[in-house]
Parts: structure tokens; sequence; C-alpha cells
């Protein structure tokens, strides 16, 4: 297997799926001639040409739109948002036209699109450069919402999504991009709507996905030192949710620590961490915790800003108070 | 340039060039301590562009007007007579600085001297800086909001739904392209129908202008004129033609143009243009230009000093200014 970053599965995913599908297109700002602001897109244009790599103007509903009317009418466009921040000036179209289209017209129509691009904490760039969006649009029947925590998962998710004929949020984590991963030369699909087990452990389960799934990582590796042995579920995709993962691990370890970067009020997290207590409640030891962003918009300052996000300290802590120590 | 100088108040010439020298130095101090790693996140440099926010601004009186940038707003600022010490302080993220180190470069913010920010999402600031014009008319004021946006946002909903708006209310803004070729990578003219933005002016039954944004004397007329008009009832909008000298942003090496593009633009620099001509009139000898420098350079150290020395926020800073 070769070793490759975030944003290069991501790429090769898109790649890979334009090669196969002459139906697929890519289309947002800078994506072309640029590259992409944050070089996922980096070939795609030299390769495939501007009839299916497509620079837009900064104008996030209308072609957000356009990639739904494309949809419905048989094309399968991947729209890329320059960063999550700005598909909320496109979340009419998402949640009144994407989501709800099928529904509305009796099942008349598909709506095969990725809406995909960075999401989450980023640095130094205060509030409304800085957040986590998932929760916006979990919270809406009709899309299905997608956060990879590796390159790997990464990759066979964004085909997944790719082939999906229900539009489909992707949510890559801004400061992942550099991160690297296994990735195999073969071709494979993971399979939206299923969690992976990541670590497999006895006293205390850690549910997370996307960016602070390597936190839970790094902390489950110090907790192991001090004797705690955690299983670590990784998410991977929010809606749908993959239950009986979630449920199986917690009954195994009876305590339950969910992270989020995203803000704790009506939150995944918050979803998740009631769906335990009403579906898993005999089993539970403690009350599930959640290690959340804390509840405010992201400050610019750094200190203050590494404060208001997730963190092995905080996690360790949260693990001890599941576990009464 | 073939402007009458002698029209204009010698006093007002001199400060004219003074605020967009200010503005290229704070900006140069500002940049260094990017490198420096003193400053994080975006740093997006107005260098190139100052006649634009000078020339428009400096018919303004704060006391009663209204600005709104969008997130290249450090010229505006200035221009708009914000504490420099301030708008440093928040480029280091301190507690001093304007947004109490919670907003950054993008969000400069100075509710009492009416700078209503400072936006980092591409158009936003429109309808706010319309609604600003609301409350003008509302309370019957003497006042005009000079609302600034690129090139890239002119295509936003965000604009055409409030120039509308301003038009059916009769509000007294003047909005302002800023046209310095380039949204980030694009140029204007890849994703545009148009060349001439003024000319959609027209669709809301005003008046648009396209001026030279590199001719500080330029902008400054036409921006009096627009105030004008606006004040009377029938928003206004102007395309300024401008440049940018810097990347996008400081992660951008601007490889999109080419190195001919910027040197022709480069020739046409506000500051020395203006300077000559200034020198040329006798406003100023090359002496005053040179102490007008120390000076701006000097306030820009100074600056850098402030925030430098300036405490962090305090940890419970997390929590405050989130609801009244
Ligand atoms: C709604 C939205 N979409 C995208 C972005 C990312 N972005 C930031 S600046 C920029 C280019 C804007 O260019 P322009 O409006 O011409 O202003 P300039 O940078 O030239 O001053 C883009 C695409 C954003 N901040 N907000």
């Amino acid at each position: 297997m070769s070793i490759i970053t975030m944003r290069e599965a991501l790429r090769q995913a898109m790649d890979e799926e334009m090669a196969r599908d002459k139906n697929v297109l890519l289309m947002g700002e800078e994506v072309a001639q640029y590259n992409g602001a944050y070089k996922v897109s980096q070939g795609l244009y030299d390769k495939y040409g501007e009839k299916r790599v497509i620079d837009t103007p900064i104008t996030e509903n209308g072609f957000a739109g356009v990639g739904i009317g494309a949809a419905m009418a048989g094309l399968r466009p991947i729209v890329e948002f320059m960063t999550f921040n700005f598909a909320l000036q496109a979340f009419d179209q998402i949640v009144n036209n994407a989501a709800k289209m099928r529904y509305m017209s009796g099942g008349q129509f598909k709506v095969p699109i990725v809406f995909r691009g960075p999401n989450g904490p980023a640095e130094y760039l205060s509030s409304q450069h800085s957040q986590a969006t998932q929760t916006f649009f979990a919270h809406v029947p009709g899309l299905k919402v997608v956060a990879p925590g590796t390159p790997y998962d990464a990759k066979g998710l964004l085909k997944a999504a790719i082939r999906d004929d229900n539009p489909v949020i992707f949510l890559e984590s801004e400061l992942m991009y550099s991160w690297e991963g296994e990735v195999p030369e073969e071709e494979y699909i993971i399979d939206i709507g299923k969690a992976d087990v990541k670590k497999e452990g006895s006293d205390v389960t850690i549910i997370s996905y996307s960016k602070p799934l390597r936190y839970v990582m790094e902390s489950a590796e110090i907790l192991e030192k001090e004797g705690i042995n955690v299983e670590v579920v990784d998410l991977r995709s929010i809606r749908p949710l993959d239950e009986d993962t979630i449920l199986n691990s917690v009954k195994k370890t009876n305590r339950c620590v969910i992270v989020d970067e995203s803000w704790p009020f009506v939150s995944v997290a918050s979803h998740v961490g009631w769906l335990i207590s009403y579906k898993a409640f005999d089993y539970l030891d403690a009350p599930v915790e959640l290690v959340t962003s804390e509840d405010v918009p992201m400050p610019y300052n750094h200190n203050l800003e590494l404060a208001a996000q997730p963190s092995v300290d905080k996690i360790i802590k949260a693990v001890k108070k599941v576990m009464y120590i | 340039m073939e402007k009458n100088i002698k029209n204009y108040d010698s006093n007002l010439l001199k400060e004219l060039l003074y605020k967009m020298l200010l503005i290229r130095r704070f900006e140069e101090k500002a940049a260094q301590a990017y490198g420096l790693k003193k400053i994080g996140g975006f740093l997006h440099l107005y260098i190139g562009e100052e006649a634009v926010a000078v020339g428009s601004i400096s018919n303004l009186d704060m006391t009663k007007d209204y600005v709104a940038a969008a997130y290249r707003d450090h010229g505006h600022a200035l221009a708009a007579g914000l504490d420099p010490n301030s708008l440093m302080a928040e480029l280091y993220g301190k507690i001093t600085g304007c947004s109490k180190g919670k907003g950054g470069s993008m969000h400069f913010f100075d509710y009492d001297k009416h700078f209503f920010g400072g936006n980092g999402i591409v158009g936003a600031q429109i309808p706010v800086a319309t609604g600003i014009g609301l409350k003008i008319k509302y309370n019957e004021e003497d006042g005009v909001v000079l609302c600034y946006f690129g090139d890239g946002a002119i295509h936003q909903g965000s604009f055409h739904e409030s120039l509308n708006l301003a038009k059916i209310w009769n509000l007294p803004v003047v909005y302002i392209c800023e046209n310095n070729h380039y949204g980030m990578g694009t140029d204007f003219r890849r994703v545009s129908a148009i060349d001439d933005f003024s000319i959609m002016a027209e669709s809301y039954a005003m008046k648009g202008k396209q001026v030279n944004g590199m001719d500080v004397l330029e902008v400054y007329d036409a921006t009096k004129e627009a105030i004008e008009v606006a004040k009377s009832g029938t928003p206004y909008l102007l395309e300024a033609k401008t440049y940018r000298f810097k990347g996008h942003s400081m992660s951008d090496p601007g490889k999109y143009r080419t190195k001919e593009e910027l040197e022709l633009y480069k020739q046409k620099d506000p500051i020395v243009s203006f300077k000559e001509l200034l020198i040329e009139n006798n406003v100023i000898t090359e002496d005053d230009y040179i102490e007008m420098d120390k000076r701006c350079k000097k306030i820009a150290k100074d600056a850098a000093k402030f925030a430098e020395e300036s405490p962090e926020p305090d940890l419970n800073e997390l929590y405050t200014d989130l609801y009244v």
C-alpha cells in the first residue's frame, strides 16, 4: 500500500470516478485553472478540460442550485465549496431543493450530487472561517452526511458518494488535507452508513469522527499506559448513522465518551448521546460524556482558539470521569 | 494627471498622501510580523489599492457617516481613522485589539467610529451596509454609508438584492466595487458577463460610474458627487479600477497573472504618482515627503511594539461578548 495524503486520496477518488463515468463533473470556485484553493483538484482540469472541471464565480447559492438542476436532469456533479463556511450561502438550495426534491416529487427525481469541501476548525481565522457545519446538514432528512477521518476512508467514501443517487454532504476537515495514511492501489468502495471500529477495547467506548479521531487515538494510547482499555468507534457517516456499531460497542464497554468538533447544543454528539441513553440505558455504568467545541463562535486569538476545541487533555478527563477515577 | 490641483486645499492633498502612506507602511509592518509568525491566518494586503479607500473615505465625517468593508479591510479602517495600535493589536490577537483579539485581520470593527467591518464572507457586508442606510433614512439623519466589495463579490445575490432595496427605499448608500482585476486566482473577465460593472447600476435605476482607482483625486471627486446623489435619495454605484500588488493573501504566489501586467500597474503606484504630482505643483517638497514617510513608519513601528507588549486575552474571554 502507498502512503498518501488525504488531499491526494480525495483527488484520486474524483479522478477515478470521472474516468469511469462521463456524467461526473466538478464545479466550484478556483477548482479548474487554479487547481483548487486547497489543491484537492490538482491536475483534473488538465486531464478533463473545461467542460468537466468548471470554474464558477463566487456565487454559492447559484452554483449549488445549478448543480442540483443538472443532477435532476441526469448529470452527476461534484460541487466543491471552497470551505463549508461559504456553503451556508447555498443552504437554501441544499436544504429546500437538493434534500426535498425526491420526496416532494413523489419519488420522480434522483439528485445524484456531492457537495464537498473543507469543514471544521481552521487556524487563526476567527469565527466566519472556522466552524464545524455537520450538525446543520445532519438535521435535514434527504441528505446523506459523511465525514472521513483517514485518507483511506476518504477515498472509499468519496467514491461511494459520487456513485450515490442521493445528495451527499462530504465534509473534509480543513486541517487534515496534508495528513497521511495508507491507501491501496486497487479500487475499493466504503459503504456510506457503516461505522468503523478503529481500535478494539473493553473498558470504555470513545465515539468520534473526522479530525478529532486522531486526538482520540492519541488519548487511547495514553490511557492504555494507565491500564484503561479504550474502544474507538469512528462514525465516518453521520447520516445515515450506524446505530448497531455504536450500541454494540457501548453494550460491551458500558461507558461512553463522544468527541465532536461541532457545538454541543442539538448536535451530532448530543444526538448520539441520546441514542445511547435511549437504546442502551441498562448497559450504562455512567452517564455519557460529551467532548465538543465550546459553545461559542471560534475566536481568532490562538490560545482561545485552542481552548475552544476538543483536545487530548479534555478527552482523557472525560474518560476518567466516566470511569469514576 | 491633468487635474487642476490648485482647486484643492493643500491640507487635504497632504492628508490624502499621508493616509495612503500610512496604510502602505502599516501593512508592510504587518507583513513583516506575519513572516515572524506574530500574526496568523489570512492576511489580505491592500497594497496598491490605497487610493480607493483614502480617496473615498476622506469625504466622510465619521461622526455621521459609516463604512462597511470586506476582509481586505486594513486600508479602510485606517482611512476611517481607527487607531493603528488597536488594529495592529487585533492582528496580533491581543485583548487591546479593535475586536479584542477575537476577529483578526478580516474582522476589524469599531462601533464608536462607525466602522462596521471587516467581513470574511464575500458579499455579506453589502446588505449590512444597506441596513445602515435604512437607519440613517429612518432617523432622518444627515449621513451616508460607503460600502466596499470586490469584483468577485459583485455577482453575489446580496449585491443585486441590496441595490434594488436601496433604490426602492431611497437609501443613502454608495456602493463601491474595488475592481482589482482578480478574485483570488480568477481574472474578473473570466467570470463576468460584462467588463464595466458600473453599468449594473442601470438595472436598478441608479447612477453608476467607473473611475481610475489608482488616482486618489479622481476617486475623491467621484465619491463626493456620489455622496451628494445618495444623500438626495438615489443610491450610487462606483467601480474603482485598481490593482493589488501582492497576492490574494500571504499564501498566494499570484501565478495567474503575468509579471508584465504587475509591472505595468506598479508604474501607476497611487502613492508614488500622487507624491510626484504634489511635488511638481509645489504642494510639498521631497523633504516633506521623507518626513511624512518617517512619521508613518514610526506609527507602524509603534503599533507593532504596542501589539507586541499588549497582553493576551484571558482564557475567560472565551465566553465573553456572546450575548449582551
Ligand atoms: C461566500 C464566500 N465564498 C468564498 C469565499 C472565499 N474567498 C475569499 S476572498 C475570495 C475572492 C474575492 O475576490 P474579490 O471579491 O474580487 O475581492 P478581492 O480579494 O479582490 O479584494 C474568495 C473566493 C468567501 N470568503 N466567501
